[in-house]
């Protein structure tokens, strides 16, 4: 299909997409538009106005200072895959880039644009949470931070007001002691997951300590799991790899790629995945 | 607000156009429809199919998922000037040789996706050629002729 009329402006600044989102109720903005011109052409939505923000200078890169790596909003994901910085310091996002998509895709897809939409299913926003990443926002009342934490508030629901422009997102850089684990289980390689998990914890002697396991494609945002995490963070052993699995709090929904059920049980094997992930130190 | 046209200016396979187009109007579209390019095919429109595939500024891109009103400015190339200018001849040929292509729909977008991956990856394994080309659904051919012709291409230019 084709969309319905809309107009488009195409901004140079961060403050002027503030004002236009303001001044037109129901505008979007317009990023890499993989999800959004997609949503578009099947008329799931209808703006009347698109503020593209490509313009903006400032709003990409990618940068490594005092233990922090920053992603600027329209960074593409093609850069982030190909990062020297991010596979060095940010090694969990460089082992996910991989799974968003296809090349086609992440030539235009902005690192940006995947946080602001949260698909439950997407990759990014469950990184970004297991790695108690910060996420940087400019709107009517100037700009703030949102930990990932308090970030994603349900189905494609995020802290982001209407008027709001997500700028970037800051990461702790990876140490000596950083451990990352990620899996995932897709029917095609680059669809959206059935199921998959992204996790961050510290290596700690012959254990691990401050482990963060976030699930995604098994609910209405990415998931972390407290519980699981509390039984990882002590000894590790069988006993306690089977205790964080029974410790799992998830209740997927049926969807049109699994039942709840099998989605469920799959949780628990790429715990047992990414647990190996995790026992091993980065190169 | 409204959906007034916007004029673009751009270089598509080398010519310059300049044209009044509707914001709402993508960019594979604009090719078919306003310059009579037909090359590039219109599947699924969201993204999924991969039969409008063509590049923006070198790297290819989904032809139904950008807007012609983006492409201010941009050049675009498409099936039709990599075929003109002989870029992709010999994967043209491999496609022929080896039955990649039965009703043609998706070659234009398959053979721009090959011509990426073999810019950026000299000797691709079978396995990273079935990764590039994910995007990109083929429903006649099963595939496996079209990584048979990817894999030969790569070899031919690597002994040149
Ligand atoms: C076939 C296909 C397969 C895909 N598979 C995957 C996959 O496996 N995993 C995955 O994660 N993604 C996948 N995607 C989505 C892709 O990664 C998108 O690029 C991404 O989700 C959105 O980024 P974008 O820059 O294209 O955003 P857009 O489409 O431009 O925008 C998406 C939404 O976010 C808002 N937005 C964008 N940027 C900002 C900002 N800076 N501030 C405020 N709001 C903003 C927009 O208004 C819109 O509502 C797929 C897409 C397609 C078409
Ligand atoms: S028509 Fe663009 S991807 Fe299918
Ligand atoms: S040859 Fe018919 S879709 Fe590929």
């Amino acid at each position: 299909m084709k969309p319905a009329p809309f107009a488009y402006a195409r901004v140079r600044s961060v403050d002027e997409a503030v004002a236009l989102l303001g001044e037109t109720a129901e505008a979007k903005v317009l990023a890499g538009g993989q999800s959004l011109i997609a949503t578009l052409n099947m008329r799931l939505s209808a703006p009347p106005l698109l503020v593209d923000i490509n313009g903006i200078d400032g709003l990409e890169g990618i940068a490594h200072s005092d233990g922090t790596v920053t992603i600027g909003a329209l960074t593409r994901h093609v850069e982030a895959e190909r990062s020297g910085t991010i596979a060095a310091h940010a090694p969990l996002i460089a082992r996910a880039m991989p799974h968003i998509a296809h090349p086609a895709i992440r030539n235009r897809g902005t690192i940006g644009g995947s946080i602001a939409l949260a698909d439950p299913a997407a990759e990014l926003p469950a990184c970004l949470l297991a790695l108690g990443g910060d996420i940087d926002i400019a709107g009517p009342d100037g700009t703030r931070t949102v930990k990932a934490d308090d970030f994603f508030r349900g189905l494609f629901e995020t802290a982001l007001g209407p008027c709001d422009i997500l700028t970037g997102i800051r990461i702790p850089a990876a140490s000596k002691n950083t451990r990352i684990g990620f899996a995932e289980l897709a029917r095609r390689h680059g669809d959206y997951a059935i199921v998959g998990l992204a996790a961050a914890a510290q290596g700690d002697g012959k254990g691990l300590k401050n482990v963060r396991l976030a699930y995604f494609g098994v609910g209405s945002t990415p998931l972390r799991q407290p519980k699981a995490e509390s039984a990882l963070s002590s000894e590790l052993n069988g006993k306690s790899i089977d205790a964080a699995i029974a410790a799992l709090d998830l209740d997927p929904p049926d969807d049109v790629q699994a039942t709840g059920a099998v989605k469920k049980y799959l949780a628990g094997v790429l715990l047992r995945r990414v647990i190996k992930q995790l026992m091993e130190p980065l190169q | 607000m409204n959906g007034r046209n916007v004029e673009i200016s751009l270089t598509v396979n080398g010519e310059t156009v300049t044209e009044s187009v509707e914001p709402r109007r993508t960019l594979v579209d604009f090719l078919r429809e306003n310059l009579a390019l037909t090359g590039s095919h219109v599947g699924c429109e969201h993204g999924v199919c991969g039969a409008c595939t063509v590049r923006l500024n070198g790297e290819i891109v989904r032809g139904c998922l950008m807007l012609a009103v983006q492409c201010n400015g941009a050049k675009i190339e498409t099936i039709e000037g990599v075929s003109d200018s002989g870029e992709v001849a010999d994967l043209q040929d491999a496609f022929e040789k080896r039955n990649a292509l039965q009703c043609g729909f998706c070659t234009p977008g398959m053979l721009l996706t090959a011509q990426e991956l073999l810019a950026h990856n000299k000797a691709p394994s079978r396995d990273a050629i079935r990764e590039h080309i994910s995007g990109n659904y083929c429903r006649c051919t099963g595939y496996h002729s079209i990584v048979d012709a990817i894999e030969a291409v790569a070899q031919q230019r690597g002994r040149r």
